[in-house]
């Protein structure tokens, strides 16, 4: 039966590193991912969860447990945040270039320094070029259900990439929240047993990933981009089917709400896609005509879905809890390359908002909105990137 | 104890692999499977085995083997062997093969971590007292007035002493070994195979590109180094040290050649002054006087 509890995304994600039959989880503490590493213990401590744990002295060791285990032939499952997550870097290259399914959380955390322990997107934004798929939620349900799907995506024979469920430090790390965990039969059916590319065999002697002279080496990397591309295509497959078998459904790539005939459409990831749909209701009841787009899945980039969006729009605005210095949100360079080809574009206007933590309401949005609807209305964006919020 | 005629015929390290001419450490690969046999995941960091396996689409090694981040061979290890014992294939034995730089710089951290946890595999670092992949630089394990290209009028600091560094995690078996001594190697790696937990073997595995003697005198120069005692075969059993043979005829200073003379071989070497020879000579005895106390207690280490 499936059931209703009402807790932490991070015990959240325990729950569904459990529900997906995760065989080993190799894990480093680090503030706020924590709670997932403590509950995943308490599973398999009290004998309700079937896997080894270990408890490595690094992240980067433990991205490297991961990769072995999953090259032996297991479902592996870890989680970290920021720092962590940067000091894993290498491995991410390594776990990619293997093609393991190694699924990890992400819950994201501002980079210091100085230090800051609350959420932005500058630590798995970092790891953009990775080869890691990287999905947002937005809610406790969601981070559960994403879960599940990545695994389900991460192991098909199209893709054999890993991939990273991002969430977003305390917003939702320590919030809680109703959510449904599914009947665990169903869950097996939807998720089969762990399958990858190739796995250590003593009957099948391979040599993994010796050196590769530049004569092979674009091969390989051209690969990687044609299972992202794949990747790309069964992620709204993956989802349609989740939808019909357990009642949670995404919108795939994108999360859109209220886009048709909206004249600015807000972009956004994470939980300010959340705050938007407060912020578009608002603005709908003054007639004003506001959509909403959160990217789902940012690895692979959901180009086309961007400039579908863009067909109908005048003005998008995108919301960027990151900054890349010296440029600035990737969201935003992300939505303008998409439609570099464009004849007829809409006009975009670039916010950086919500770094190190700060409050991103739907009040914010709303200003960021009417601040866009006026340049719209003057015909030119008047400030490429507009910082929100900020101290004079 | 396997004689050197009872060693399997069958071989692991296949032909045409890319090691340079003497190399030693690929004498003790070729050793390794032959103690162990084929029924082994082998872990290999960035080493000269990452150059010896050859390149893709080929390989020389006839075992499952996963190249693996410089820094990261115990971990992965670990992960490895969780695998396995979730899979209940405990009849694979997990091997982790990787350099001095790989083992006693940039990888001890993973391999302490790999070995407080009690992972269960062989840990062998192959030690050619430099990083020898990129071109011989100076590692933690390169001994002390040895010439390599990043001191290059001689290291001044002492080699880290790695197999007891392991042996202080309380691991059930820690040993040093050495290709020109095959069936020593042999019988510690067998010994290792039935030990359950993490086991440690410290390998010299002379090296003529860096050490800079001629490539047809790598067994020589390995019998030299035990033979003067600036290598010692050892074991250390649950704590209990105890010399292996030849080293354990060597205990009184008189039996020991002098170290003039594994040195003098070897052009990483010719620097030395009489003055900075004498202090190797003193550290070797004083060493030794160290080994004396500990083979002859009931004492742990």
């Amino acid at each position: 039966m499936a059931q209703i509890v009402i807790d932490t995304a991070n015990h959240i994600a325990g729950y569904a590193a459990k529900a997906a039959r995760a065989k080993v989880v190799a894990a480093y503490p680090i503030t706020p991912q924590t709670t997932i590493v403590e509950k995943i213990a308490e599973f398999v401590e009290s004998g309700e969860m079937e896997a080894e744990y270990i408890r490595v002295e690094s992240e980067h060791s433990a991205m490297a447990a991961c990769i072995g285990a999953a090259a032996a032939g297991v479902r592996t499952f870890t989680a970290t945040s920021a720092h962590g997550l940067a000091l894993m870097h290498e491995a991410l290259h390594w776990a990619s270039g293997a093609r393991l399914p190694i699924v990890m959380v992400v819950v994201n955390r501002a980079m210091g320094a100085p230090w800051s322990i609350w959420p932005d997107f500058s630590d798995s934004l970092s790891q953009r070029d990775t080869g890691w798929l990287q999905f947002y939620c937005a809610d406790n349900q969601e981070v559960f259900d994403t879960i599940i799907q990545a695994y389900r995506l991460c192991e098909d024979e199209r893709v054999f990439l890993p991939a990273m469920v991002c969430l977003e430090g305390f917003l939702l790390s320590h919030t809680y929240m109703p959510v449904q965990i599914h009947n665990q039969n169903e869950i097996d059916d939807f998720l089969p047993p762990y399958k990858s590319g190739w796995t250590l065999d003593v009957n099948n002697p391979v040599t993994h990933a010796n050196l590769v002279s530049p004569e092979w080496y674009m091969e390989f990397r051209y690969m990687i981009q044609e299972a992202m591309e794949n990747a790309k295509r069964l992620i709204p497959e993956i989802d349609m089917e989740y939808g019909r078998r357990f009642g949670f459904q995404y919108g795939g790539l994108v999360d859109k709400y209220q886009c048709e005939n909206a004249d600015l459409i807000i972009c956004t990831m994470g939980t300010i896609g959340c705050e938007a749909k407060v912020a578009v209701d608002n603005l709908r009841k003054n007639g004003l005509k506001v959509g909403a787009a959160r990217i789902r899945v940012y690895r692979p980039f959901p180009v086309e879905e961007i400039r579908k969006l863009a067909l109908q729009a005048r003005i998008i605005a995108t919301i960027d809890r990151h900054i890349s210095f010296g440029m600035e949100g990737f969201l935003a360079s992300e939505v303008k390359a998409s439609l570099y080809h464009m004849e007829d574009k809409p006009l975009i206007a670039g916010f950086i908002a919500g770094l190190g933590g700060r409050d991103v309401t739907f009040k914010t949005i709303e200003g960021i909105a009417q601040k866009s609807l006026k340049w719209l209305e003057r015909g030119r964006v008047e400030k490429e990137t507009e910082w929100i919020d900020l101290r004079e | 104890m396997v004689s050197i005629k009872e060693l399997p015929r069958e071989e692991y390290l296949l032909k045409g692999h890319a090691a340079c001419a003497g190399c030693g450490p690929s004498i003790a690969l070729r050793l390794l499977f032959k103690a162990l046999g084929n029924k082994v995941f082998l872990v290999v960091p960035a080493c000269c085995t990452t150059v010896i396996q050859g390149p893709y689409p080929y390989t020389s090694f006839a075992v499952p083997l996963q190249n693996m981040l410089f820094e990261a061979t115990g971990a992965t290890a670990s992960g490895i062997a969780a695998a396995l014992r979730i899979r209940g294939l405990e009849d694979i034995t997990v091997v982790g093969w990787a350099g001095d730089g790989g083992t006693v710089d940039i990888g001890i951290q993973a391999l302490s971590g790999a070995a407080e946890r009690e992972t269960n595999f062989i840990y062998i670092c192959y030690d050619n007292e430099a990083y020898g992949n990129t071109g011989l630089q100076r590692s933690g394990a390169t001994p002390y007035g040895a010439w390599t290209t990043t001191t290059p009028t001689g290291k001044k600091e002492r080699k880290k002493n790695m197999p007891f560094i392991m042996a202080a995690h309380k691991i059930p078996y820690v040993a040093t070994a050495c290709p020109s001594y095959p069936t020593d190697f042999v019988n510690k790696l067998r010994k290792a195979k039935e030990i359950k937990g993490t086991k440690y073997i410290h390998v010299l595995a002379p090296c003529p590109t860096g050490w800079r003697y001629d490539s047809s005198k790598t067994v020589e120069i390995g019998r030299l180094a035990v033979q003067t005692g600036i290598w010692a075969l050892y074991e250390i059993e649950n704590g209990k040290f105890r010399l292996n043979f030849p080293s354990d005829r060597l205990v009184d200073k008189a039996k020991r050649k002098p170290i003039k003379e594994y040195l003098s071989m070897q052009e990483r070497f010719r620097h030395l002054t009489e003055a900075e020879i004498e202090k190797i000579q003193m550290w070797i005895d004083e060493d030794w006087e160290y080994y004396r106390k500990l083979a002859s207690s009931e004492a742990c280490v």
